[in-house]
């Protein structure tokens, strides 16, 4: 099939099949209860998975949407995990209003922080996220007193979920809500893809110096995505906080700012299912590999990132992306 | 016993001194091509590590293990820059971040590897022990020289840069890379050496870091911090927006450890997004 | 007869010691059709992106309608109706034609934050996207990827975002820049059929394009305004032959 058909399809005709749910979709959610029932001894793994992916899934909206090239993206999620875990330690367990809370938090956090990164592009813009990300760890680590210092926030008990299930060891309770707030949240980042303000980040991703030449104002935009995207980050340290009960500084370090970030080229940036993809590929490898000293699967992360950058630039489903649109080009 | 003024002064400066060695080559190469190299610090590191081993496993004297220091940081950084560097010049900032990145955390993982993750020593000759004792203010004898070598580094490179057809060259690419390139000049040619030089002088300020600092194999991280504020305070491309900014940050940083220790790094990063903030190209960027 | 569309009065800008612009006076009335010529490095982009704000004025003010607009922001004139094309294709490479102009439809009908509904449910904002690009010929490709499009569709898509915000007054910097005479017809028509509504000012080299629509040619050298005139005036004028004689190279 050639474009030069005869009528070309209406546009809105076009659009919407561009929204419909692919095959491959139903089968990746689908593929996510199956630990529930095959591997039910992995299912503390899988809930820390589901966190990951929900993270990988918050930056990607601004990396791989709108462009914005953050260091310091642990931030938020370390500040929702401090702040479930802190309401918790208070006394009020309730892990549902517990999550709200934490990501409102998270995202006045980030409307707050956001008024400065829509101010800047390129290097400075890098090197602001990890200052504000450094800055806001230092301080964690200053305020013991609250934070629990290194050793972390301790005497976090959560009440049972919904008044019946526990989180406990076998980890039914723990995976089953992770997934189903992934699950939540990623359909609303799906819309929010795919609507016009979608649209419009993409449109700063491309080509921000056009934005302004229509009339967009596209720092309100990246304010907007900046906010949503660091309250769903919030979210997820929050259900780190919840499901395991500790919360310690390294939920706000550097490494875990990286660590997101090598989970999300990996798996390809832009596409929205690439960070949940990288994560799964991620923490799995880890846990295979955790005999390993920690200095060698930094070695391992290392030439996988320049293996990434060099030869498949846009992750693995930007990869399998360009093998499928030359597939279709060629039949 | 409290600090003098005075000490802190020094001490700070002859810090900040090192931070410049460490930051200069950054500053050129980010101002010429706009590659973000983040393992700069990696040459650095290496640096460092030359040195140690010439001398604990080689015996070498401290003084000659110095131009080794610069020489094979240079040559690592030459073979990275032709075999992956090269790939990514019009890449975007995030693909050049996470190679270099992945090449950090190679080199971290490598020094681990070899040296173990524990302080290397470094037994510095008898003549660069101690400290000179002039109207009544102490100088210790090793930052003396330390500050003594960097104005003369500085010097060379002012020098170079104002009064050497390649100095020229430099200026021209990081004033305007298209036109430089326009008037013929192989801006390609003078990035290749300007990135050696510069990661042979991160080298060479990485040997001289051990005895101030210590070295160990995160050295590459840790301290890619505060060459990355030195970079981006002092402006893109700017010798001496360096030099102002490595000793602002030295100075900072020491009166910093002594009158506010509760505040650990708070404050330097607190000053780095500020003046950021303030001046996005830097104290003496251009964009 | 109504306020002017655009007026330039005393605009001044200088880099150091570089002079860009010096004393720029343009009055643009409304519905007219005025080019700007002049060697290149005159200042003429420049000029244009003074008028619209991505560069700050020295000295003087630009004023649209009634409005003085020196201080507003490039997105806040554009809402104003002051809009421009690139001399260098500045568009969104991975978005295809429709998505491309769509945005730009979007923006201007104010919805392009609206983030719950999906886009093909605007259906008005995407049919008039997909009308824009029909009138410029470019309905066929529109769901191509941008930077799949030929170039000479492409510079057509610079024009159909421009249009997409409704613009009062259009600054067209060299719209046929790179573009073989063999497919240029698509642009010259395109230009031809801008409405009377809309007043432009185009900056061109190609002298068929200046002498077939401009009903007044500016010319600018070394920053400032050196003539102004009708077509067969400034043809005529000597300081304009001799300025020329250096050379623009006509495509």
């Amino acid at each position: 099939m050639t474009a030069a058909s005869a009528t070309p399809t209406a546009p809105h005709v076009y659009l919407e099949a561009q929204t419909r749910w692919r095959v491959f979709e139903i089968v990746f959610w689908l593929a996510t209860l199956v630990p529930l029932v095959v591997f039910p001894s992995y299912l503390v793994l899988a809930s820390q998975i589901a966190i990951t992916a929900l993270f990988a899934l918050s930056l990607d909206l601004i990396l791989g949407y709108a462009g914005i090239v953050s260091l310091g993206h642990a931030a938020f999620f370390g500040f929702g995990a401090y702040t479930a875990g802190l309401i918790a330690k208070a006394g009020w367990g309730e892990p549902l209003s517990g999550l709200v809370i934490a990501a409102i938090a998270s995202g006045l956090l980030g409307y707050l922080a956001s008024f400065i990164i829509s101010r800047f592009r390129h290097l400075a813009l890098i090197m602001i996220t990890l200052g504000l990300g450094l800055l806001l760890a230092e301080a964690a680590n200053s305020a013991s007193w609250l934070t629990g210092g290194a050793d972390g926030l301790q005497g976090i008990k959560m009440w049972r979920l919904l008044g019946y299930f526990t989180f406990d060891l076998y980890g039914y309770a723990a995976y089953t809500y992770s997934l189903v707030t992934l699950f939540l949240v990623f359909l609303v980042a799906r819309r929010l893809i795919q609507s016009p303000f979608g649209l419009s980040l993409r449109g700063i991703r491309e080509n921000a110096v056009r934005m302004p030449a229509i009339g967009a104002p596209s720092r309100a935009h990246i304010r907007k995505i900046y906010t949503i995207s660091a309250a769903m980050a919030g979210i997820a340290g929050a259900l780190l906080a919840q499901t395991t009960e500790t919360v310690s500084l390294e939920a706000l370090g550097f490494p875990r700012s990286a660590d997101v970030l090598v989970i999300l080229i990996l798996g390809g940036a832009g596409h929205l299912y690439g960070g949940l993809i990288g994560a799964i590929i991620y923490m799995i490898a880890r846990d295979q590999l955790s005999g390993l000293n920690p200095q060698y699967w930094y070695f391992w992360i290392g030439l996988l990132l320049i293996a990434v950058v060099t030869f498949l630039p846009n992750g693995i489903l930007g990869g399998l992306a360009q093998l499928a649109s030359r597939w279709r080009g060629a039949s | 016993m409290m600090m003098s003024v005075f000490g802190v002064l020094f001490d700070g400066f002859a810090y900040g001194m090192l931070l410049f060695l460490l930051s200069v080559g950054l500053s050129v190469t980010l101002g010429m091509m706009n590659f973000v190299n983040l393992a700069h610090c990696s040459f650095a590191m290496i640096g460092g590590y030359v040195t140690v081993t010439l001398m604990s496993q080689a015996g070498w004297p401290f003084f000659a293990t110095l131009p080794l220091a610069f020489l094979v940081a240079a040559l690592v950084s030459i073979v990275l820059e032709r075999l992956l560097y090269r790939r990514l010049y019009r890449a975007t900032e995030l693909d050049q971040s996470l190679l270099t990145i992945g090449i950090v955390f190679v080199s971290i993982a490598a020094a681990a590897y070899i040296y173990g993750t524990v302080q290397q020593p470094v037994q510095l000759p008898s003549y660069l022990r101690g400290s000179f004792h002039v109207m009544g203010l102490t100088l210790g004898v090793y930052r003396l020289f330390l500050i003594g070598i960097s104005l003369m580094i500085t010097l060379i490179l002012i020098g170079a840069l104002e009064y050497t057809r390649f100095g020229a060259q430099v200026r021209a690419a990081v004033d305007n890379q298209r036109m430089a390139r326009g008037l013929g000049i192989n801006v390609d040619r003078a990035f290749a050496i300007s990135f050696a030089l510069g990661s042979g002088l991160a080298g060479l300020g990485g040997a001289l870091a051990v005895e101030i600092v210590g070295l160990d194999p995160a050295f590459a991280l840790t301290y890619l911090v505060y060459v990355l504020i030195v970079v981006s305070v002092g402006g893109l491309g700017s010798i001496a927006g360096s030099f102002a900014a490595a000793t602002l940050l030295g100075i900072s940083d020491m009166a910093g450890k002594y009158y506010f220790p509760e505040l650990g790094a708070f404050l330097i990063y607190l000053v780095m997004v500020g003046l950021l903030m303030w001046r996005p190209a830097g104290l003496f960027g251009r964009r | 007869m109504s306020a002017p569309a655009l007026i330039a009065r005393g605009v001044d800008k200088r880099f150091g010691s570089l002079v860009v612009a010096k004393d720029i006076e343009i009055t643009l009335p409304q519905g007219v059709r005025y080019a700007l010529i002049g060697p290149n490095g005159a200042g003429k982009t420049t000029l244009i992106n003074l008028m619209t704000g991505m560069l700050r004025p020295d000295a003087g003010g630009i004023f649209l309608g009634d409005e003085e607009i020196t201080r507003l922001e490039p997105d806040a004139r554009v809402k104003r109706g002051l809009v421009r094309t690139f001399q260098i294709n500045t568009l969104f490479a991975r978005l295809n034609a429709l998505e491309s102009v769509a945005l730009a439809v979007c923006e201007r009908r104010g919805i392009a934050g609206q983030w719950w509904k999906p886009l093909p449910a605007y259906r008005d904002a995407v049919d008039e996207a997909y009308d824009i690009l029909a009138s410029l010929m470019l309905a066929n490709d529109c769901y191509r990827m941008t930077r799949e499009l030929a170039y000479g569709q492409q510079r057509l898509l610079e024009i159909a975002l421009a249009l997409a915000t409704k613009p009062k007054v259009l600054l067209l910097d060299e719209p046929a820049a790179g573009v073989p005479r063999d497919e240029s017809t698509e642009l010259f028509s395109a230009i031809a059929n801008l409405s009377q509504d809309i007043t432009v000012l185009f900056i061109e080299h190609d002298m068929n394009l200046v002498f077939r629509f401009a009903s007044r040619i500016i010319v600018m050298v070394g920053g400032h305004i050196l003539v102004e005139g009708t077509p067969q005036e400034i043809s005529a004028d000597p300081r304009v032959r001799e300025v020329y004689l250096g050379g623009v190279h006509h495509g």
